[in-house]
């Protein structure tokens, strides 16, 4: 029983997980983009009308990814070039990718994923690790697109802290006029990692349209998007923290459907992840340490001249 | 490729919107030179330099780095030239560590390697004579200490022109003494260094040629052996000034607040203020010394009702006013400016005009709900005319006013309340002579007035001259009270770091 709610609970905090770590490269470079809900809508629909047309898994992929980038990149050339406001380019994203999600949506409506693409996403074993007592089973009897998760979040984490470009990524989000009296090239650099953040943003919303539901429905992320951005407070910042957050709040997803027959309010179950959300949001701006603030030039724009 | 002239900037101009900030400045650096690039507040220095790192771009003019001329399009460009400097206001990010600070931008391998990063840096430090922790975190770090990193930043990279945009702004007696030991450590190492300034006493004891700048424009450049400092301020100024400060005979004396034995402690529980007791007397100058960060901030705010006292007393017209709301004492003619580091985090809003800035003030003195600004548009008229401050208009957002003009704005208002008390601290920080000036003028003029007067400064030749008593202050205790026109720079100097000098406080 417990077993088979923890290994629901990995599927249902993929696409969280996969928002949350776009969203934490975004923030780490300086911007804040609250298009996530957008992106991942657009990852949906690019990925499910990829993998629908071409039925093949891989172009699936990165066909979401491929338009989470794209998406992303129309916000970096607001901000980092026109340094537009980065709240109201965000909102502008999410309005934008959630009309063109429902506008191509309407030819797939109802329609399903190719059975070649949904074989290909069978959970499988992977050996020896699936070999470990009960969290074998739950975290290495999965399908591949959540091995993709987990090596994400990993090799995030390790190119935030261990590597020459995390740590200019860092310096960049922190103190941009710091990192360019030292030679690096902050535009591009904030270019580059909104555009990745973008592509794993897709990612998480190409994985509920080709996994895990797998069929075409409107609005097929229901807020999700918004999840991610408070997951990444949560996390404060920090990819391997990520990864519990997203399973955590992939959880509370899906309690409710797991106590319908417990005969506790459904509304007041539905309501669950957004409550925890705010009391989540609350906990983490009372206990305030350095290590684990927001990016000190979150969305603040940078002009190299400004006095 | 032995090339002496090591920079040299030809004809360059650069404008900021209607200001013209450089108007044909020629600049010469020699291999092995320290050079002093002198000027008033807003007379095109740090623009200057910014050009040669990279951060502006000239509108016109060349720039020449050993004899070759270069482009600039950004700090990259300077960086390959191996021209490091090191700005006002350090570009550091908080968050990481010296090391991971000292590395941001270089090239190498993927991954750091942790020791002999460690090693190299320490290397170099020893070279030096830098104190540094490659580990320890900016945040956690002191004035001294983050100029250090910034110094091995440049070093670090090979740099051997150094920029240094008013190095000592922040430092304290001792850090300055053993800076300049490391500029002439560098020089003599072949390095060219350029230093930013308009403190005269620095320039004389550490540079070896001058360069004047005044309103945007190169005045001349001159041996700092064959000049004298009248000289250098005649030429910086634009006429003859008279560098002493006035201190007019206390009148009346008569006490107007009392603290008593006051402690407090900070966020994080560590005491700040160990048993502060002293007077101010109407019509005195009370100057405060110590270096920074001994306590000075904490009694300003606890006078002023901003800091959380754990005992003692503060008491102002037979009352004991702790406890009290920042309101309550204000309205009870207690007046504080704070310049803060930053001369903008505390007391103005940057983006709001002077009218507005005052209002803040005297917004609750007045009976209508809505405001009323046709009055403190005179005051501020007046204020500006008063105190010959530099603004394009009392509408103008202070924050595009330059320094000296926003510190003019901030002390303006406070006398304007007409206090029984003012408290400034670090009045004149980051100001030119001629700013100074006024400002002493101003605090002089209060205390005719029989206002009582407390300066917490920095520079103990200014709090020599101007005040009436000192009190020297070290980790968050009263070390004394000495009589400023008896005593002398090294007595406060020994009492400021922690020696205690029983004789002559009362």
């Amino acid at each position: 029983m417990i077993e088979s709610f923890l290994y629901s609970v990995i599927i249902s905090g993929t696409p969280l997980l996969f928002a949350t770590l776009g969203e934490i490269l975004t923030e780490k470079s300086g911007h804040l983009n609250l298009g996530v809900e957008g992106l991942m809508l657009l990852g949906a629909v690019g990925g499910f009308g990829i993998g629908f047309v071409t039925a093949n898994p891989i172009l699936a992929i990165f066909g979401g990814a491929l338009v989470g980038m794209l998406g992303a990149l129309i916000y970096a050339f607001l901000t980092v070039s026109l340094r537009a406001n980065q709240v109201v380019s965000g909102l502008a994203l999410t309005i934008f990718g959630t009309g063109i999600s429902s506008y191509v949506g309407t030819i797939f409506v109802g329609k399903k994923m190719p059975e070649v693409i949904i074989n290909f996403f069978k959970p499988f074993k992977i050996p020896l690790l699936n070999k470990i007592p009960f969290i074998g089973n739950i975290l290495f009897n999965q399908d591949f697109f959540i091995y993709l998760s987990y090596i994400s979040a990993i090799s995030l984490g390790i190119y935030l802290y261990n590597t020459r470009f995390g740590l200019n990524l860092i310096a960049v989000g922190e103190n941009p006029s710091a990192a360019d009296s030292t030679g690096i090239n902050v535009t591009l650099y904030k270019y580059v990692h909104i555009a990745i953040g973008g592509a794993l943003c897709g990612l998480g919303g190409a994985y509920l349209s080709i996994v895990e539901v797998p069929q075409w429905q409107d609005n097929i992320t229901a807020g999700r998007g918004w999840i991610a951005i408070a997951l990444v407070i949560f996390a404060s910042w920090n990819p391997y923290k990520a990864m519990y957050a997203a399973y955590i709040f992939g959880g509370l997803n899906i309690i409710g459907f797991r106590m319908q027959n417990l005969n506790f309010s459904q509304n007041l179950l539905d309501m669950l992840p957004y409550i925890v959300t705010i009391i989540v949001l609350v906990g983490s701006s009372i206990k305030k340490s350095k290590n684990n603030a927001p990016p000190k030039g979150l969305s603040v724009p940078y002009f190299r001249e400004e006095r | 490729m032995n090339q002496k002239v090591f920079v040299k900037m030809k004809d360059i101009c650069k404008s900021f919107g209607s200001v013209k900030a450089n108007n044909l400045v020629n600049f010469e650096v020699n291999k092995g030179e320290v050079h002093a690039l002198l000027g008033e507040n807003g007379a095109g220095k740090s623009t200057l330099m910014n050009m040669l790192s990279g951060f502006y771009k000239p509108d016109s003019g060349s720039v020449f780095i050993r004899g070759k001329e270069i482009k600039f399009n950004s700090p990259k460009d300077a960086i390959n030239e191996k021209i490091g400097m090191i700005h006002q206001h350090y570009k550091l990010v908080d968050v990481q560590t010296a090391k991971e600070n000292i590395i941001l931008g270089q090239k190498g391998n993927l991954f750091v390697n942790n020791k002999k990063l460690s090693k190299k840096i320490y290397d170099i430090a020893n070279e030096y004579g830098l104190p540094i922790n490659p580990d320890k975190k900016i945040y956690d770090m002191s004035i001294g200490e983050k100029q250090s990193v910034e110094i091995l930043k440049v070093l670090y990279e090979g740099n051997d022109i150094l920029i240094m945009d008013e190095p000592t702004a922040v430092l304290t007696p001792q850090e300055t003494k053993k800076l300049f030991q490391i500029i002439k450590n560098m020089a003599s190492k072949g390095c060219a260094i350029i230093i930013i300034t308009h403190k005269l006493n620095e320039v004389m004891e550490v540079s070896d040629r001058v360069t004047i700048l005044r309103k945007g424009k190169t005045i001349t450049t001159v041996i700092t052996k064959e000049t004298t400092p009248e000289l250098l301020t005649n030429l910086m100024v634009g006429k003859s000034v008279n560098l002493s400060i006035k201190r007019p005979e206390v009148i009346k004396s008569e006490e107007i607040l009392k603290v008593e034995n006051l402690f407090a402690k900070n966020k994080n529980g560590v005491k700040v203020l160990n048993n502060i007791s002293f007077s101010l007397y109407g019509g005195e100058i009370l100057g405060v010394a110590g270096v920074a960060n001994s306590g000075q901030k904490e009694i300003c705010e606890s006078i002023a009702g901003l800091y959380p006292i754990e005992s003692g007393k503060i008491i102002y017209e037979n009352d004991d006013i702790v406890g009290k709301t920042p309101g309550e004492i204000i309205n009870k003619g207690i007046s504080m400016s704070f310049i803060p580091e930053d001369r903008l985090g505390m007391g103005l809003v940057a983006s709001m005009d002077m009218i507005d800035n005052y209002l803040l003030k005297e917004f609750h003195n007045q009976k209508s709900i809505f405001l009323d600004r046709n009055p403190i548009l005179k005051i501020c008229n007046k204020m500006i005319e008063d105190l010959q401050i530099v603004t394009p208009g009392v509408n103008h957002p202070v924050k595009q006013l330059s320094g000296g003009n926003i510190q003019k704005v901030l002390i303006g208002r406070e006398i304007n309340t007409n206090p029984k008390i003012l408290i400034t601290a670090y009045a004149v920080r980051g100001l030119d002579i001629g700013s100074c000036h006024t400002i002493y003028d101003l605090i002089n003029e209060q205390k005719g007035k029989g206002v009582a007067i407390m300066f917490i400064g920095e520079d103990l030749d200014i709090l020599l001259q101007l005040c009436d008593k000192i009190l020297v202050l070290s980790e968050g205790t009263v070390m004394g009270i000495v009589d400023a026109r008896t005593t002398t720079k090294e007595t406060i100097g020994h009492m400021m770091a922690g020696g205690l000098n029983s004789k002559e406080a009362y």
